[in-house]
């Protein structure tokens, strides 16, 4: 299940050290630096809990720490999120069963005086857009923290194997993986303080100030002061309601391209993918490229959604894009062995007797993200439903400053776009933090004003059509 | 309701199609030495061809045009097959009986020249052999994309647009 050759990625290269790790008692090899549930699957492991009242199977979802379905117990700790905790020699994992229970021997985080680390801007999310206002409120003269949950750098770069549009200035013919060394290293070099493995749970206004409480390795509670914040936290994946589509075997887009870029595991061996977006359309690229097999791309919409380039890259490979069909229910004893699809009218109604059944081990769901706003919605950032930014989405100013002052947004977390836009967007809002935070000049103004004109100029093509009506909703000054 | 282009429905353009978008270069043009042509009629925020382009041969007015190729000015140096990160440049170049046709190739394993391989046209059925003449590996690349020029029967030339290598 793991790769050995890939046309892109070397992942002989990037594995760690091999280390021996315990599923119910049975051990099982993984390598230093990828995750329990990558380990996992790769010894062909798809159900990691039952639910607790129907006892139903549950797998990987999302496999970016954004939903439940990976939480196992680890090491007797239970609700652990596997997708984002790497492995250690040793490790105990169980499947969760029960209502799970909190062991009477393990400690919680001491609450009582954590490590304050101080700031003038306070970065919360490693992906595109947190990089660029790091990066930029750095150069714009703030001292500057970057926290991440995941235990890498780039958010979903990381996975992106693809190139990337838009201006060659704006890393475009560049792979998304490229890009997160890049701007990795761009970090490191401005000695920017970064803490990875460290979740953002809390965020609050402490006087003029901002606090941001951390948990770092789901034990050690750290404190985060800045003048500033960006709220940089991404997206997470959208399901759709269908018979059994709780099934292990069932993943969001983004989980396969995990599993399969960042770590070098195969999800499966047949693949139906819900969806013809660009994450669709660019999964089922990657799934070719890494050696598995797609059996369709079923989508909703009487056309393809994602960019024309995309689909003709799947199609001349002799991927099928199905439009006007959607999934129907996906069936399997323990796991996904088989989904069912069927075509739609014109009304959206499914047309009858036009049931399609494929023989797959995965369905994998592109239809869309939403953006993740819980930080912002707890510190009380005024919210507006939009559909055309991808749901609940923050009002804020064309500086990317929220109704709270000194709370700036950016990226998929502001609205559901392109990463192109998301790096754009962090480089605004940290310049613009650092401004507000009072360490930047103000001649910082003009390159904000300079990258302003780039989005617009980006989001001018019929793409950017909808998310600049979204934005007339919730872009005050 | 508007009309859907099938290309958007079905996910391929049609060689009416191409004509129509893209405008295809000239018997004559296609003889004399290989041209490059972009399989890119939507509008999308993207100009890498545009910037990469020595001789200014990619025509687009503002970065959500559609690229179109001047085929006179066009030299078939292949920069924009290589860099386009939608993989939709392709080059086409007649020699008597035959085609050649360079085409990007990001899948394994890469052919080596000299190789016979399975030609695939725009919805993946095969239509033929052919004959590897030119790999520009990866590392060589101004793209990160490994780019080849098949030969085939000229009668091809507008239906090949990607290649199965089978070993064994």
């Amino acid at each position: 299940m793991r790769f050995t050759e890939h046309p892109i990625l070397d992942f002989e290269r990037v594995r760690g050290r091999e280390v021996t790790i315990y599923f119910e008692g049975k051990p099982i090899k993984a390598y230093e630096g990828e995750t329990i549930a990558t380990a996992l699957h790769a010894a062909g492991i798809r159900i990691f809990q039952h639910s607790t009242k129907k006892h139903r199977p549950r797998g990987l979802f999302c496999a970016i720490g954004k939903c439940s379905s990976c939480l196992m117990k680890v090491n007797g700790i239970p609700n652990v999120r596997t997708c984002i905790t790497l492995v250690e020699e040793g490790m105990q994992i169980e499947r969760q069963d029960e209502k799970p229970v909190l062991p009477k021997t393990s400690k919680p985080p001491k609450w009582k005086e954590p490590p304050r680390i101080e700031a003038d801007v306070v970065v919360i999310g490693g992906g595109p857009a947190g990089m660029m206002a790091a990066i930029h409120a750095r150069d714009a003269g703030a001292k500057v923290i970057l926290l991440d949950e995941n235990p890498m750098l780039g958010g979903q770069l990381v996975k992106q194997t693809h190139k990337f549009f838009g201006k060659r200035e704006q890393f475009a013919g560049v792979r998304g993986i490229k890009i997160a060394e890049i701007l990795s290293e761009e970090l490191k070099k401005r000695d920017i303080e970064v803490f990875l493995e460290t979740s953002a749970i809390m965020l609050l206004q402490d006087g003029d100030e901002k606090l941001v409480v951390g948990v770092r390795k789901n034990k050690e509670l750290v404190e985060f002061k800045g003048k500033t914040v960006v709220v940089a936290t991404g997206a997470m994946e959208r399901m759709i309601p269908f018979e059994n589509n709780d099934l292990p075997g069932v993943y969001g887009a983004g989980a396969i391209q995990t599993l399969m870029n960042t770590y070098g595991v195969k999800p499966g061996d047949r693949v139906l993918i819900v969806g013809a977006g660009n994450v669709g359309l660019i999964l089922a690229y990657q799934l070719y490229q890494a050696g598995v097999k797609v059996e369709a791309i079923v989508e909703a919409m009487p056309k393809i959604g994602g960019y024309f380039v995309h689909a003709a890259k799947v199609r001349r490979l002799g991927i099928p894009i199905l439009t006007r069909h959607t999934i129907l229910r996906a069936e399997g004893k323990e796991k996904v062995e088989r989904a069912v699809v069927a075509q739609l009218d014109e009304n959206w109604n499914v047309v009858p007797g036009s049931e399609k059944v494929f023989e797959v081990d995965v369905i994998a769901l592109a239809v869309g993200l939403r953006p993740s706003i819980e930080l912002l919605h707890q510190i009380g950032c005024q919210i507006k439903y939009v559909p055309e930014l991808g749901g609940h989405v923050v009002i804020r100013d064309s500086r990317m400053e929220t109704t709270i002052k000194g709370i700036f947004v950016a990226g998929d977390s502001a609205e559901i776009e392109e990463a192109t836009t998301a790096m754009l967007e962090g480089k605004i809002a940290g310049i613009s933090a650092a401004l507000a935070a009072g360490v930047a000049s103000p001649g910082w103004l003009k390159e904000v004003e300079k990258t302003q004109r780039e989005l617009e100029e980006f989001r001018s093509g019929p793409f950017g059509r909808k998310v600049l009506e979204g934005l007339k909703k919730v872009v005050v000054e | 309701m508007n009309e859907i282009p099938h290309y958007l429905r079905e996910g391929y353009l049609t060689v009416e199609e191409l004509k129509k978008y893209v405008g295809l270069p000239s018997e004559e043009r296609l003889r004399q030495r290989p041209v490059a042509v972009p399989e890119c009629p939507q509008e999308i925020p993207c100009t890498p061809c545009k910037e990469i382009c020595p001789t200014n041969a990619v025509l687009m007015e503002h970065p959500n045009a559609v690229p179109l190729v001047d085929y006179e000015k066009c030299i078939g140096c292949s920069l924009c097959v290589q860099i386009c990160p939608g993989l939709a440049f392709f080059m086409v170049h007649y020699i008597g009986d035959k085609a050649r046709v360079t085409m990007p190739h990001e899948v394994l394993p890469v052919p080596e020249v000299g190789e016979e391989v399975i030609l695939l046209n725009r919805v993946g059925e095969e239509v033929g052999t052919g004959k590897v003449v030119t790999v520009i590996p990866r590392e060589k690349s101004k793209g990160d994309t490994p780019i080849i020029t098949v030969e085939m029967p000229v009668e091809l030339a507008w239906e090949v647009r990607a290649v199965k290598v089978v070993r064994e």
